[in-house]
């Protein structure tokens, strides 16, 4: 499994909302401290929800009309799409036992 | 399986971290356990140009480099939250919410989160610009008018931060002056985008599905008003994380853990240092020092209290 692929504004139809499987979107940007402590979680979670879930990630930089969209004003933020819809929402940096947990309740 | 450590230490800011630096390098088995991030505090801050020797740091890569630092040694790392200490024969048990750990000694770094205002519409609205990261959120209101609760060092750096981003930044202060360092106070009075609001304090945040506004009362006059913003950045202070103490360790009426000069706490063999402290300067370099004292009276307590 390869680690989370970037999703953009003109991508985001396709890949995310078009998916056949449920889709986390790690929304980030460089500059952000604790957005790069969520993504090392983030790439061990798509190692183990491989085949089950789909894993992209957004920067918030150079797609901001997505961002805008989903209302992200903070970031790191986690959405989880199924069938287009957002289902599940995680703002802020959370340990990986917590994502899990929030992750496996926006799936059920 | 409860596993066994000479040192246990609780919290990964720059307290725990140099603590961990210099447990390890007594070489004695050490474990740093974070419930949230490395570098605690810090890690949210976008610059530090107070720890001596570096000129300007980005609070999050310092937290990382004195990780990699102490890793060097041998420090060991768990992401879980402590519960519980419970002394014991040859020790102290550290609860975790996964799995527990024997600790000739513990040193507890725990630190304190930031304070929040407690008025409605704070929580609905945070991460929908109620904020308590300017680093992390500023950029997503470029060219908006914002606002900043608080008049310490933290409001006026974040403030500052936002400057980069923002139109204009409202200082929002309870009192008529700041209690900012006096660098922070001239560079936040010579910045044209920095607007202050004094004797003020904000009595709800409204909006429907982001902030829209504040509702703001004049605490000499009474007199109530609304200010439109996009987002409030709040820093008032902070509260120690000793909940988990509580009835074991002496602490004062701000429920800080009160120590010695050595960083012992009324147990033997606990310690605590940084922000949790009493009397703490809640600096970087004070934290680290703290950690430091911590870890050489730790190491010192174990020769003298176990056998080798």
């Amino acid at each position: 499994m390869a680690k989370p692929a970037d999703v953009t504004d003109s991508s985001w139809e396709t890949e995310v909302l078009k998916a056949d499987k449920p889709v986390l979107v790690d929304f980030w940007a460089p500059w952000c401290g604790p957005c790069r402590m969520v993504a090392p979680i983030v790439e061990e979670l798509a190692e183990e929800y491989d085949g089950k879930v789909e894993f992209r990630k957004l920067n918030t930089d150079d797609n901001p009309r997505t961002a805008a969209k989903y209302g992200v004003r903070s970031i790191p933020t986690l959405l989880v799409f199924k069938q287009g819809q957002p289902v599940g929402q995680i703002i802020g940096f959370r340990p990986k036992s917590d994502l899990k947990k929030r992750l496996d309740e926006a799936l059920a | 399986m409860i596993k066994n450590y000479d040192i246990v230490i609780v919290g990964a800011g720059p307290a725990g971290l140099a603590a961990g630096l210099y447990a390890a390098r007594a070489r004695r088995k050490t474990l740093l356990i974070e419930r949230n991030i490395t570098g605690g505090q810090i890690a949210l801050t976008a610059s530090i140009e107070n720890y001596p020797g570096i000129m300007e740091i980005n609070g999050f890569d310092l937290g990382q480099a004195m990780l990699q630092q102490a890793e060097k040694y041998g420090l060991e790392t768990a992401f879980t939250k402590v519960t519980k200490i419970e002394p014991q024969e040859g020790g102290h048990l550290v609860k975790t919410e996964e799995g527990d750990y024997m600790a000739k000694a513990v040193i507890v770094t725990a630190g304190a989160d930031y304070n929040k205002l407690g008025v409605p519409g704070e929580e609905r609205l945070t991460g929908f610009g109620v904020s308590y990261c300017a680093t992390c959120d500023a950029a997503f209101f470029k060219d908006m008018e914002v606002a900043v609760v608080g008049g310490g060092d933290a409001a006026m750096d974040e403030g500052l931060f936002v400057t980069r981003y923002a139109s204009k930044v409202y200082v929002i202060h309870r009192r008529d002056q700041l209690r900012a360092s006096a660098v922070l106070q001239e560079r936040a009075f010579a910045n044209p985008k920095m607007h202050f609001i004094w004797n003020t304090v904000v009595e709800s945040i409204d909006g429907k599905d982001a902030v829209e506004s504040l509702h703001l009362r004049n605490v000499v006059t009474g007199e109530e008003s609304d200010l439109p913003v996009a987002a409030v950045f709040i820093f008032i202070g902070q509260t120690p994380n000793s909940s988990f103490l509580e009835g074991l360790v002496e602490m004062d009426a701000g429920r800080h853990v009160i120590v010695n000069a050595w960083m012992e706490t009324s147990v033997p063999g606990i310690f605590a240092a940084g922000d949790i402290r009493n009397n703490a300067a809640r600096q970087v370099v004070t934290s680290a020092g703290d950690g430091a004292t911590a870890a050489i009276r730790a190491d010192h307590y174990i020769s003298s209290h176990f056998k080798s």
